[in-house]
């Protein structure tokens, strides 16, 4: 699974993730160092840049890393660009902690893992310049890279999860995931659904607007009876799904084929479909959603190369460049004024509006601590969710 | 003293491939199984539990998954022994040679084709719109879809050539005067198959489900593609394979174990001396 977070711009707006002192709402009981206190090993952190080291090796995912902006890196500091391409998140946090490697792309339920686990060290953003008041303001300062005031990952794009549908089959425009989860929803047996454990939190953001009761704040904080409820959905959800989708390829043929009329997507892969009849739409509830931040081994052999690629990628050519290549919307605000292109790239992703992302819960790794605040409950961990996951289908 | 040499030899690099990789790896594997894992970090850690076993038989969903794996490998055996049988008698006793060698073609022909490349190409055939609905539409047939039907009509295209090769080749083994000597005894061609060519090929028959079985056990990309929300055993261990090695070792024991079992199962027929 491509794992994704929750970021922070829904954080101004929904203000539950308050792992971060800059993100603590009113709601929260401590708002000043973040409320939230998570044990992580304390690794050092690089303090100037030196002389260029020969190599550096990432891990990334597919369209992160290209030759198009790493010969000219390599050209600029002598640092020659290894690539590793990983097909989950999963993938990246077993290499990373081969210490082979000197980044990673790492998306939000890899890392947090990554960062308690000790296999990342904590970034001196002073050493990356391009890092700075262009950043979309939702992608400052996360969860997902952000722990205990020490930031681990530089932003490099994110992407919403949104409901995707044939519009001539799906005539009217769906304002509401229902058409996905009910089982008396008009398209039922032609609904594809993500497949992967994170997926669980899509049933958690549908419940908040649904089971108030429940009383979840965040899809990636529940506890075991709000998981149950959540599983619950997604057995009902597994009558009435034509199938589920991990690989790109297989959900673009899914919608082409007509197995599937409706269901979730990302905006590049409807771009992909390159046939108008499919349109997207994000739905009141609100969806899932990812950020991906370049992360930097605690092992790193080259750490200089790692923190100027990291910079490098920051500056506004070469982030809009990925974002492009990837079909996300980039981290840094100032692509959007370079050009044209790059105007309507970022208006098709909506780069910049925040009030879009405030709907949007980012990917974040599910641990025991709530990280909606909540301090009386256990909340259940990725592998209760993986586990969880599996009886889905049965 | 140079005999002992020579045999050593000769078995050096089979004996290293066999106790040196294969059954290391496979040891190392089982081991992990008894190992646990750190729930935040997921890190392994060596030890002894019995709770990724204790998950197999306590979640219904790895219990029913097994189940449903066990039968999809049957069906996909059953499906390729039902299209052999009558082909490899065609092509030995009754094709022409040119048909013959074009059969054979046609038999050996996915073997070449990339497997992911044909578990596409299953895909395409099966959506609501592809081949088989626009072929058989017109007749009121429609197909079915992603399900796990398809997940056995596509492993039996991929794993047929290994059915279908040793039951020829047995075929074209037996020599033409056991059935010249059946017809002269009365014998009708349902007699002569069921009576004389079956008990004869029943090694080779034996030979090709070992491998439609065990490969249709182990394989989840079929499941995964063109299976809907079919899951089956190889679905659940990549779920847990980065996450959770220790449970996808316990699972990984499961189609082994089946193996075993089917493999005595066969041993007692006496069909593996014969082999």
């Amino acid at each position: 699974m491509k794992s994704r977070f929750f970021t922070g711009a829904a954080v101004v707006a929904v203000a539950a993730l308050a792992l971060t002192g800059c993100t603590a709402s009113a709601d929260e009981s401590d708002s000043a160092g973040g409320a939230l206190k998570i044990d992580v090993p304390d690794l050092p952190t690089h303090e100037k840049i030196g002389d260029f080291e020969d190599s550096l090796d990432i891990v990334a995912w597919s369209g992160f890393v290209e030759p198009a902006w790493s010969d000219d890196f390599t050209k600029e500091t002598g640092c020659t660009v290894n690539r590793r391409v990983a097909g989950t998140s999963d993938e990246m946090v077993q290499l990373m902690r081969t210490g082979d490697y000197d980044l990673v792309t790492a998306s939000g339920d890899a890392s947090l893992r990554l960062i308690a686990g000790g296999d990342v060290a904590p970034l001196n953003l002073d050493l990356v310049p391009n890092f700075g008041d262009d950043i979309v303001e939702g992608m400052k300062g996360q969860i997902y890279d952000t722990i205990n005031g020490k930031s681990y990952g530089v932003p490099i794009g994110r992407g919403a999860n949104i409901l995707q549908y044939n519009s001539e089959v799906v005539t009217e425009e769906p304002t509401s995931w229902s058409v996905a989860w009910e089982p008396d929803s008009p398209y039922a047996g032609q609904i594809i659904a993500y497949d992967a454990p994170i997926y669980i939190a899509d049933a958690a953001v549908y419940l908040m607007a649904h089971e108030p009761d429940l009383g979840i704040k965040n899809p990636y904080a529940l506890d075991k009876e709000q998981l149950a409820a959540a599983i619950d959905l997604l057995k009902q959800q597994n009558k009435i799904v034509s199938e589920y989708w991990a690989d790109p390829a297989a959900q673009i043929t899914s919608f082409a084929g007509g197995n599937t009329v409706v269901g979730t997507s990302w905006e590049i892969l409807r771009k992909l479909t390159e046939d108008e009849k499919f349109k997207s739409v994000l739905p009141e509830e609100g969806s899932t959603g990812w950020s991906d931040a370049w992360m930097l081994s605690a092992e790193s052999d080259s750490p200089n190369c790692a923190y100027a690629w990291m910079d490098y990628t920051s500056a506004p050519e070469v982030n809009g460049q990925i974002a492009m290549g990837f079909g996300m919307a980039p981290a840094n605000a100032a692509f959007c004024d370079l050009n044209d292109e790059a105007k309507a790239h970022c208006d098709y992703f909506n780069a910049t509006d925040e009030e879009y992302f405030k709907k949007v819960w980012f990917w974040t790794t599910p641990i025991e601590q709530c990280i909606d605040g909540r301090t009386d409950v256990q909340c259940t961990n990725f592998q209760e969710w993986t586990d969880a996951w599996l009886t889905v289908k049965g | 003293m140079k005999r002992r040499t020579q045999l050593a030899g000769l078995l050096a690099l089979p004996m290293f491939w066999l106790v040196g990789i294969y059954i290391f790896s496979l040891i190392m594997l089982l081991a992990t199984a008894f190992w646990t894992t750190d729930p935040f970090t997921s890190k392994v850690k060596p030890g002894f539990t019995l709770r990724n076993f204790e998950q197999l038989i306590v979640n219904p969903a790895y219990l029913s998954t097994a189940v449903r794996t066990l039968l999809i490998a049957l069906a996909v055996t059953a499906l390729c022994m039902l299209i052999s049988v009558p082909l490899g008698i065609f092509m030995a006793k009754i094709a022409k040679p040119w048909l013959r060698g074009l059969l054979a073609v046609a038999i050996t022909l996915p073997l070449w084709a990339g497997y992911l490349v044909k578990i596409l190409a299953m895909r395409v055939t099966f959506t609501d719109e592809g081949f088989f609905n626009w072929a058989l539409g017109p007749f009121g047939i429609t197909g079915p879809s992603f399900s796990v039907t398809t997940v056995i009509l596509t492993l039996t295209y991929l794993w047929l050539p290994y059915m279908a090769i040793p039951v020829y080749t047995a075929i074209r083994q037996l020599p033409a005067n056991l059935f010249d000597a059946s017809a002269d005894l009365g014998a009708g061609a349902w007699r002569t198959i069921r009576t004389i060519v079956l008990p004869l090929i029943k090694p080779a028959i034996i030979a090709g489900s070992i491998f439609t079985f065990s490969l249709s056990l182990g394989d989840y990309i079929a499941a995964k593609f063109v299976g809907g929300s079919t899951q089956m055993i190889g679905s659940i261990i990549a779920s847990n394979i980065n996450l959770n090695p220790p449970v996808a070792a316990a699972f990984a024991v499961v189609p082994i174990a089946f193996v075993v079992v089917y493999l005595l199962s066969v041993q007692r027929t006496g069909a593996l001396e014969r082999m």
